[in-house]
Parts: C-alpha cells; sequence; structure tokens
C-alpha cells in the first residue's frame, strides 16, 4: 500500500458533555488527530451494544463510546447504565477476537476540550499501531462450493 | 387437524436432518396421539430418522413434487449443503424447523473456530483421542476396492437461510409440541402466515413467565444455576440467573423458567431485533447493582462466557456472524 494506514475510529458521544467537550475543543482552536467520526446520541446510556458490534461490522477499526462523568448525566444515570454494560460487552468483543485497545469507554465533560483531544491522540495512536481491524476480511465467509455433494 | 387437501390428495411432506443432534425429530414425535393426525393428512415421503430413503429417491422426485419440507440442523458440510439445494428445487415450501436451521444453533457456536481449529481439537488433543499418527479425514481416498469419498466439512456453519430461500422459521431446541401443531395445522389448512414468517410468539418469553417480578430489578451478583438454591417464585435474572427471556422469542411457554432453568434463548432474536447478544446484554447487564466503575467490573467479570450466553443459539445470524479466524 503506498498511504500509510489512518484508523477509522468512531466516537459514540453523548449530547451534554462529550459533544460539547469536543465542541470546546474546536471553538479553542486545540488540534486532534483527524480519524474520528462523532456520532452524536442523547446519552451515553442509549449506545446498545448492537450500535458497537456494528461500527467494527462495517469498517471502524475502533469505537469509543463517551460520556459525562458519573454523577452529572443529564437524565440522572443513563450513564451509569453504559458503565454497567461496559465490562460484559468488552470481554465479548474480546471473544470475538477484536483486540480490546480497540473499544474504550471515557468519561469527558463539557469543560474538558483538552481529555477529548488527550483520549482521541491516544486512542488514534493505539489504533494505529494495531493496524486495520477490517473485520469483513478478518471474519469473511467464503462463497460456497457451486457443486456441493 | 385440519380437512385433507382438496383434490383429494395428501399433503406430501418431507423431514431432513442436517447438522443437528435428532431432538427436532423427537420433538415430532412429542406431539404423541397428534402424529396419528399428521399421518391421516400427509404422507411423509422422507424422513431419514425414522425411514430407510437412498438420496436417488430424493433426486427421482419432480421438481415441486413435495408440498413442504421441515428442514432441520445447521449446515456445515457439502453433503448438507447438497441435500438442502436439492430439498429446495423438491418442495414448494421450505420450513426452517428448530433453532438450527433457523439460526445456526449450538452448532453454531463452531464459528468462533474454523475447519483446521476444530480438526486439531478432535483428531488431535481431546482426552478421548488416540491418533498418534495425526490422522484428518481426508475427502477421497484410494483404496484397493476404488475410490472412497466423504463430504467436505466447511470453515462456517450456516443457518439453513444462508444458503437457499427459506418460506417459514420454526425455532426451538427443539420446538415444542405446540408450536409443532401450530405449525402442522397452518401447513394442512393452508392457511399460512405471509413468507417469511416466524411461527412462534411475538413477544419475549418474559411475556409469558409467570414468576414475580420487581418494579426496579437490580441483580446483586451473577452466578451459574448450580452454584445457588433457586427461589421458586422470583425472576430467575433478579436472582442473578442469565436468564435470556427478555431478549428471547416466546411461544415455548416460557417451559425452562417454570421449572427452575434460566431461559437458554432457544427460541432466537425478538422480532426486528438487529442483534439478539447485543439485546441480551444490554438488558442484562444494564440492571447489575453497580454504581462505580470498580463494582461493574468485579460483576461483569462474574459472566464466565458472554459470548457462548449470549449467542448460544444465533452466533452464525448473528451481526459479527462468526469469531476472527485464528489462522
Amino acid at each position: 500500500m503506498s498511504t500509510p494506514f489512518e484508523p477509522r475510529i468512531v466516537v459514540l458521544c453523548c449530547n451534554w458533555c462529550t459533544y460539547a467537550g469536543a465542541d470546546l475543543a474546536g471553538t479553542s482552536r486545540m488540534k486532534y488527530a483527524p480519524n474520528v467520526r462523532l456520532v452524536r446520541v442523547m446519552c451515553s446510556g442509549r449506545v446498545d451494544p448492537s450500535f458497537v458490534l456494528r461500527a467494527f461490522q462495517d469498517g471502524a477499526d475502533g469505537v469509543l463510546v463517551a460520556g459525562c462523568h458519573p454523577g452529572d448525566c443529564h437524565y440522572i444515570n443513563g450513564n451509569l447504565k453504559a458503565m454497567r454494560r461496559f465490562p460484559a460487552l468488552e470481554k465479548m468483543v474480546a471473544q470475538f477476537g477484536i483486540e480490546p485497545q480497540r473499544l474504550r469507554l471515557e468519561w469527558i465533560s463539557a469543560a474538558e476540550g483538552d481529555v477529548f483531544v488527550r483520549v482521541v491522540n491516544e486512542m488514534t495512536a493505539q489504533v494505529r499501531a494495531l493496524g486495520a481491524l477490517d473485520w469483513r476480511r478478518r471474519a469473511a465467509v467464503g462463497p460456497l462450493p457451486e457443486h456441493a455433494g | 387437524m385440519g380437512e385433507e387437501k382438496k383434490n383429494g390428495k395428501k399433503l406430501q411432506l418431507a423431514m431432513y436432518w442436517a447438522a443437528s443432534c435428532g431432538g427436532c425429530d423427537m420433538a415430532v414425535l412429542d406431539v404423541n396421539e397428534k402424529i396419528l393426525d399428521i399421518a391421516a393428512v400427509a404422507d411423509i415421503r422422507l424422513w431419514p430418522i425414522a425411514m430407510d430413503y437412498k438420496y436417488k429417491d430424493v433426486e427421482s422426485w419432480a421438481d415441486g413434487e413435495i408440498d413442504v419440507c421441515l428442514f432441520n440442523g445447521a449446515v456445515r458440510n457439502s453433503e448438507q449443503l447438497h441435500l438442502a439445494r436439492l430439498l429446495r428445487r423438491k418442495c414448494k415450501v421450505m420450513v426452517a424447523f428448530g433453532s438450527c436451521a433457523s439460526f445456526g444453533g449450538i452448532p453454531g457456536l463452531a464459528n468462533l473456530h474454523c475447519k483446521k481449529t476444530i480438526f486439531e481439537a478432535v483428531y488431535g488433543y481431546t482426552a478421548s483421542t488416540v491418533n498418534p499418527e495425526g490422522t484428518t479425514p481426508q475427502t477421497h481416498t484410494k483404496v484397493p476396492e476404488g475410490d472412497l469419498h466423504i463430504p467436505d466439512f466447511f470453515d462456517d456453519v450456516y443457518s439453513l437461510n444462508q444458503v437457499i430461500p427459506v418460506e417459514y422459521y420454526v425455532p426451538g431446541c427443539p420446538p415444542t409440541p405446540d408450536t409443532v401443531m401450530v405449525a402442522v395445522n397452518a401447513i394442512a389448512t393452508g392457511n399460512l402466515p405471509p413468507v417469511g414468517s416466524t411461527i412462534a410468539g411475538d413477544k419475549a418469553v418474559c411475556d409469558e413467565c409467570l414468576r414475580t417480578k420487581s418494579d426496579k430489578p437490580k441483580i446483586q451478583a451473577f452466578h451459574r444455576p448450580q452454584e445457588i438454591f433457586v427461589d421458586a417464585e422470583k425472576c430467575l435474572l433478579e436472582q442473578g440467573l442469565t436468564c435470556m427471556g427478555s431478549a428471547t422469542r416466546g411461544g415455548c411457554g416460557s417451559l425452562c423458567p417454570a421449572v427452575n432453568m434460566p431461559c437458554r434463548g432457544c427460541y432466537g432474536p425478538m422480532p426486528r431485533s438487529l442483534d439478539a447478544g447485543a439485546d441480551a446484554l444490554a438488558a442484562m447487564t444494564s440492571i447489575v447493582d453497580a454504581s462505580d466503575e470498580q463494582a461493574a467490573r468485579t460483576k461483569g467479570d462474574q459472566l464466565v462466557d458472554p459470548l457462548g450466553t449470549f449467542y448460544r443459539f444465533t452466533l452464525p445470524v448473528s451481526m459479527l456472524r462468526r469469531a476472527q479466524r485464528e489462522h
């Protein structure tokens, strides 16, 4: 390949804290790796595990789920639900053979533009070092034989 | 049981088994004396578990000669694929019968591995294997008497609808007698639902379960069934058993929870579900009693095998479909 590998990282971030934090990073002219694709959801508790699996299936090299700090949730405890689901999801994703560094949960408040920048840069570097996930190839199901029997 | 078909001809029925355990065939017999009603309206043309037959018999049928095929078992070798395609041609209506045909079922968990590693285990290092030469089955073997041929084992396990078009799904491991009779009645009377339908409930197993559920359930810790004394009245999930009821299609009558066993998810994903495993994971782990990350981690770690638990019957039809190949 002539062009170096650039990871694609899907960030599922909550509307109230992390998205505002990313916005702060932007309006403050902080620089961060352009490898992230932000998907805004109302709450990190809205992030169904199937969103994460779909991202991996559809070509994401990493997935970052980010929401308000525990105690700060706009919906009182949505982020706690994300937090409770995460360890099992992490374990299950590892059982599929996806490296644990490709999936991350972070609490980033609206005032933490710098944290957003740090997390995104860290994760981009980690995933870049791992290389492409390329799930469709890694778990490719070949064509069935025309004549079987 | 409905009347015989209007033209006086009996319903032509075929049953076949692929990668399955035989439980689905037993389930057909499990309808007890109603099997006689089935025999009254249907000619059973093919049923390998009960009757002698040869592949050339199947090949000799005209295309579309058979009305309905109840196909149980997943597809994981070339013989099963051949029969699935052959029966598709010979049968007007194809029914994926049981969890293996519908979703891959228990054999579908082999999608955690591939042919090479499965052969290494089965013919290599399981406790009961003695195979010093490391012999593995070959599809073709020359012997003095001629050429021997056995089916080719695939790298993946497929649900039936991943290899041929399927009209109806009758889930269950195995389908309960009631589910079988609902399906048979629908077929015999011609009152068939729209193509693509699953002949089972539309609500979750929890909806049919008679156990007491609290308004704000909390799971204190996850257990395996043998580790605790199960309260006979209380919701199994609230007792920390990984009951799949909330993410599993009903229609079974909640048989397992009724006898203190957590639902294992054999009726498959709920209607319109994207991924059965993700649904179950979300439903179960969202209610663990943990208010900080350490507690959440401790309780999450108590789930010994999340993939095997949440995708026990559905791995081949799940979003990620299989684990990464090992080579």
